[in-house]
Formats: C-alpha cells, sequence, structure tokens
C-alpha cells in the first residue's frame, strides 16, 4: 500500500488533469462535430473554474453545489453570446470566440477586487479526487456516445457534411448549434471547476490563448468522428511531455516534432486512422 | 505631445501592418491559419540579433541575414508541411495543427540554444541620433524602421499589382484550380508564398526587437494575437484590409495607452474587435463579395 501511496503522491495531480483534459476535448468535440470551429473552451473553463472556486472560498459552498454553478453559468454565457456568435462560420467563428476568450481573460485580471487579479486566486480546497473526475468523465462519455448514435448525433454530423442541405432537410440548424456550443460551454466549465479543485491554485494567464490552441490539438488530434477521438486527443497531449520527461530541456521540441508527425500521417486524427484500419482488416462483403 | 503620440502610432502601426500582411498572404493563397508566424517573427528577431552579437553585422547585413533566415523557413514550411498536406487532401484545420506543432518547436529551441532571458543589440550598432520634423523629435532609429516597413509594404504591392507573378498569384487567391488551368505553376507559387510571407514576418520581427530592444522566445505570442487581430479587422485574407488594419491598431494603441491607460488596452482592443467581427464579418474594410489578396 505505501507503493501506491507515493506513486499517487507522484503521480496524482498527473492522472486528474488526464481526466479534465479529456473533458476539454470532449467539450471541444461537440462544436467540431457539428463543423464550427469555436476556441472559446479555455474561457469558459476559466469562468467555470473562478465560479466554483470563488463559491467554495469566499462562500464556502459545498464542492457539490460549486461544480453546478461552474458549469452553469459559462452555459448560460454561452447561450448569451451564441445566437449573434454563430451565424458567422469558419475562420471567422474561431477569430470572434478567440477574441471573445481574450477579452474574459483580461476582464478576470483586472477584477481584481473579486477574482484576486494576476496573483489568481489561492488556496482552493483539495475536493476533487480521483473517483469525482472518474464519474465525471465516465458519465459525460456516456451521454455523449449515446449522443452521437440518437437523432442529436446524426443532425451534428449531417451539418458538419452540408449546413444547407441539413436546413432543407427540415432540421433547426441553428438550434443545433446553439445546444452544442452551450453544451461545450458548460463541459469545458465543468473541467475548469474540477481542475481549480485539485491544482489549489487558478490564475487568469491558464485559460489564454495557449489553452485554446491545446484544447484544439487535442480535439484534432483525436478525431472528430467520435467521441472515443477526443479521449485520445486528450489523453496524448497530456501524457506526451510526461513520456518524454527524460529528454530534459528539449522535450517540448519533440513534443511538437510528434504533434506534427501525426498531421502529416493522419490528418484527420488517430481515431479515423484506427477506425479505416480495423476496417480494411475485415473482409470485404462484396467478394 | 499629440504629434508624439502620432509618430509612435506610425512606426508601430507599420510593423503590425508589416506582419499581418504575411499572415494575411499565407490565408488570402494558401488557405491556412497559420500559427507558427509569430515563431517565425521571434526567429528573425534571433537571427538578426545572432548575426549582430557574433559577426559583427552591421544592421542592415543583420537585417539580410533576418530576412533570408525567415525566408529559408517558410520555404521549408510549405515543402515539408502544406504541401504533403495539400496532396492528401486533408481537412482545411490540420495545417492550422501542424503550425501549433511548428511553433512550440522553433520557441523551444531557441529557449534552448539562447536561453530564455531577454537579450539585447549592442548599442553601438543603434544610431542614436535624432532629427527634429516640424517640431517633433524623432530618433533616427525610428525614421529607419518607419521607412523600412513601408518601402517593404511597397514592394509587396508593386510586385502583386506589376508584375507577372503577382497576377498569377492573386489569380492562384481565387482559385487554385483555374490558375493551374491557365498554366501557373502552382505549386511553386505555393511555395513562394510561404516564403514571402515569412520573409515579411521575420522583418517585423527584426524592426520590433529593435524598435523595444528586446528579443526573447516568447516575443512571437503577442504579435499573433496582434496579428489576428489586424487581420480580422481588415479581412481575412485581405492585403489592402491589413495594412490599414495594421495602423488603425497601432493607433488604437498608442492612443488608449496615452489618454485611457495601459491595463484595459487589449480589453479595448479584442471587444471592439468581438463587436466589429458580429457587425461587419468580412472586415472594417471588406465589401461582400471580397476580393483576396
Amino acid at each position: 500500500m505505501e507503493w501506491l501511496e507515493s506513486t499517487w503522491a507522484i503521480y496524482g495531480t498527473l492522472v486528474l488533469s488526464l481526466g479534465t483534459n479529456v473533458l476539454l476535448a470532449l467539450s471541444i468535440y461537440l462544436t467540431l462535430a457539428c463543423g464550427m470551429l469555436t476556441v472559446a473552451n479555455a474561457a469558459f473553463m476559466g469562468i467555470g473554474a473562478y465560479t466554483a472556486g470563488l463559491l467554495t472560498v469566499t462562500a464556502g459552498m459545498p464542492f457539490l453545489l460549486a461544480l453546478f454553478f461552474g458549469s452553469l453559468l459559462p452555459g448560460l454565457i454561452a447561450l448569451l453570446i451564441g445566437p449573434p456568435t454563430l451565424r458567422l462560420s469558419g475562420v471567422y467563428l474561431a477569430m470572434a470566440t478567440l477574441a471573445f476568450g481574450e477579452v474574459v481573460r483580461i476582464l478576470i485580471l483586472n477584477a481584481e477586487g473579486i477574482t484576486g487579479g494576476a496573483l489568481g486566486l489561492n488556496g482552493i480546497p483539495q475536493f476533487a479526487g480521483w473517483f469525482d473526475v472518474a464519474l465525471a468523465v465516465g458519465l459525460v462519455l456516456y451521454v455523449l456516445l449515446r449522443l452521437s448514435r440518437s437523432r442529436i448525433g446524426r443532425a451534428m454530423r449531417a451539418i458538419s457534411q452540408d449546413e444547407l442541405a441539413t436546413e432543407l432537410m427540415g432540421l433547426n440548424v441553428r438550434a443545433y448549434k446553439l445546444f452544442v456550443f452551450v453544451s461545450g460551454g458548460a463541459l469545458a466549465g465543468l473541467a475548469g471547476a474540477l481542475n481549480a479543485h485539485f491544482t489549489f491554485f487558478i490564475s487568469p494567464n491558464e485559460y489564454g490563448f495557449e489553452r485554446a490552441v491545446e484544447i484544439l490539438a487535442m480535439g484534432v488530434l483525436g478525431g472528430t468522428g467520435s467521441p472515443w477521438g477526443a479521449v485520445i486527443g486528450g489523453a496524448l497531449i497530456t501524457l506526451l511531455p510526461e513520456l518524454l520527461r527524460g529528454l530534459g530541456h528539449y522535450r517540448p521540441v519533440i513534443n511538437g516534432v510528434i504533434l506534427i508527425g501525426i498531421i502529416l500521417y493522419s490528418p484527420r486524427g488517430i481515431w479515423d486512422l484506427l477506425r479505416t484500419r480495423r476496417r480494411s482488416l475485415r473482409p470485404s462483403p462484396v467478394q | 505631445m499629440l504629434a508624439q503620440q502620432f509618430v509612435n502610432a506610425i512606426s508601430l502601426g507599420g510593423v503590425y501592418a508589416l506582419f499581418a500582411l504575411g499572415f494575411t498572404l499565407v490565408f488570402g493563397v494558401l488557405n491556412v491559419v497559420n500559427l507558427a508566424h509569430g515563431a517565425v517573427f521571434m526567429l528573425g528577431a534571433y537571427a538578426a540579433l545572432q548575426a549582430a552579437l557574433s559577426f559583427h553585422a552591421s544592421l542592415p547585413v543583420a537585417l539580410l541575414v533576418a530576412i533570408g533566415c525567415s525566408a529559408g523557413v517558410g520555404w521549408l514550411l510549405d515543402k515539408l508541411i502544406f504541401a504533403p498536406l495539400r496532396s492528401r487532401q486533408a481537412p482545411h484545420l490540420a495545417p492550422m495543427v501542424a503550425t501549433i506543432g511548428v511553433a512550440i518547436v522553433l520557441t523551444s529551441l531557441v529557449e534552448g540554444f539562447f536561453g530564455p532571458e531577454n537579450l539585447r543589440f549592442p548599442s553601438e550598432i543603434l544610431p542614436a541620433a535624432t532629427v527634429n520634423l516640424a517640431g517633433v523629435r524623432v530618433t533616427w532609429l525610428e525614421l529607419q524602421i518607419v521607412s523600412l516597413a513601408f518601402l517593404l509594404m511597397a514592394v509587396l504591392f508593386w510586385g502583386l499589382k506589376r508584375t507577372r507573378d503577382g497576377r498569377a498569384l492573386r489569380g492562384l487567391a481565387e482559385s487554385p484550380k483555374a490558375a493551374a488551368l491557365m498554366g501557373v505553376n502552382v505549386e511553386a507559387l505555393f511555395r513562394s508564398t510561404s516564403a514571402i510571407a515569412s520573409l515579411l514576418g521575420g522583418a517585423a520581427g527584426v524592426l520590433i526587437a529593435l524598435y523595444t530592444n528586446a528579443v526573447f522566445p516568447h516575443m512571437g505570442q503577442p504579435m499573433l494575437h496582434k496579428g489576428i487581430a489586424v487581420v480580422i479587422l481588415g479581412g481575412m485574407g485581405d492585403i489592402r484590409g491589413a495594412l490599414l488594419g495594421g495602423f488603425f491598431l497601432g493607433f488604437a494603441e498608442v492612443f488608449s495607452v496615452a489618454y485611457i491607460g495601459s491595463t484595459m488596452r487589449d480589453a479595448v482592443a479584442f471587444g471592439l474587435l468581438f463587436i466589429a467581427l458580429l457587425l461587419r464579418p468580412e472586415g472594417l474594410f471588406g465589401r461582400a463579395a471580397q476580393r483576396r489578396a
């Protein structure tokens, strides 16, 4: 048991970040699967982290309730900015959500009275154990897997293939888009709220451009064909730096090279690669 | 005071425009959001700095070295990453994620070689004289930065407008297929576009490094944000828009620092940007049916 304890002391945080990163990857999977490039997830994560963190630190609220508000508020904000923002598409949508993310980061940075500004929020109680994170990942993954096989999942794929045709089929494209945007925001908020309760300390710069880009990389790397793609992408981006720890100073170089290599080798993501492999091993029904 | 701010805004805006031109050129022609453009910008600054420190190069020589290095990186970027992805008909997000990898690689390589600390150009190669222009004191260096930014932009515009390759490039931005049918060597042109765009980014890096006299591995990150802001303001892929957007941001920044205060500067800039996008998705200066490059 002592061995287990010391291993957990070293790798515990890594396992927990693995969980929250998978949640983040799943949150961007929702919009990517709909063919929408939104990169506001880091900002939603930050809003969730600060909401939940402030609620437990200053209001002494129970953990579960704080988690609930930590995903509710980003969801509400997504609902608010969604209708005007989602009129944009392609790169413009990406840029608008990026700009929104910067505004959120700077607002958190400057609201020193509430958030502590650049010094960050300190002394958040470490409520989130492995059980909470595992439960959250399991539940979310289950719901998303069911979702992808449902009417909504089919509608999402249809929208990503051809928006106009989907609309002509009588589907309410706008409503579906708003739905995935809001649920992606709430999910990112949940990840942030969980994350804040095992890192002890949060600061606005954790939720900036780099984080947004990292989340996007998880989503694209894994592939957007299935929620499993997001799981693979999230796990890979979290574990890669750890696996390369022996390389010391030049670790990020190899990290970047692997990222480039995967994209070059399998531009549609790792999940797509695994799926096509498996399919080609099966004998084709025609012969 | 006002005139002094005006000069600052013009020199800053000129560098922003130069950087954004490279960014928008790659988007307009190659259809790639190049998130490694900030890293190339940083690399240009380091190349010039090394030329000046290790080989005691004068300022113009150092600039030429930086331009050569960054153009080479741009050429390699297309050769090793964009071209293979094009030939595999990758989804449009794939090259963007690959450029994230490139930015990580370049930044950490530079950090490994030169360390994370802030480096400076040797003061003896920087011209210290000031010029009096109608009552405004302008340093000789500032004047050189502005004129160089304008010179590079003028050459770019002339090249796009008047030369055969420039016309081919504009055709390519409209439709690669049609350009190929007209006998344009599309692949070669893609490659040189990437090289030229990186050249502009690297040159902007040297100019900013001279302007602020600070060179550090992560200097490209804030610049990339600003470049993105400029390019959205001007309309993605619109080179005239990038030029105007660069000066717009330069003026907005300098005057908001001077008259509002520096803490909310970026929030104001990005907030305006967000609103501008919602009201005019084609960019402030774009037309509904916009022409690229």
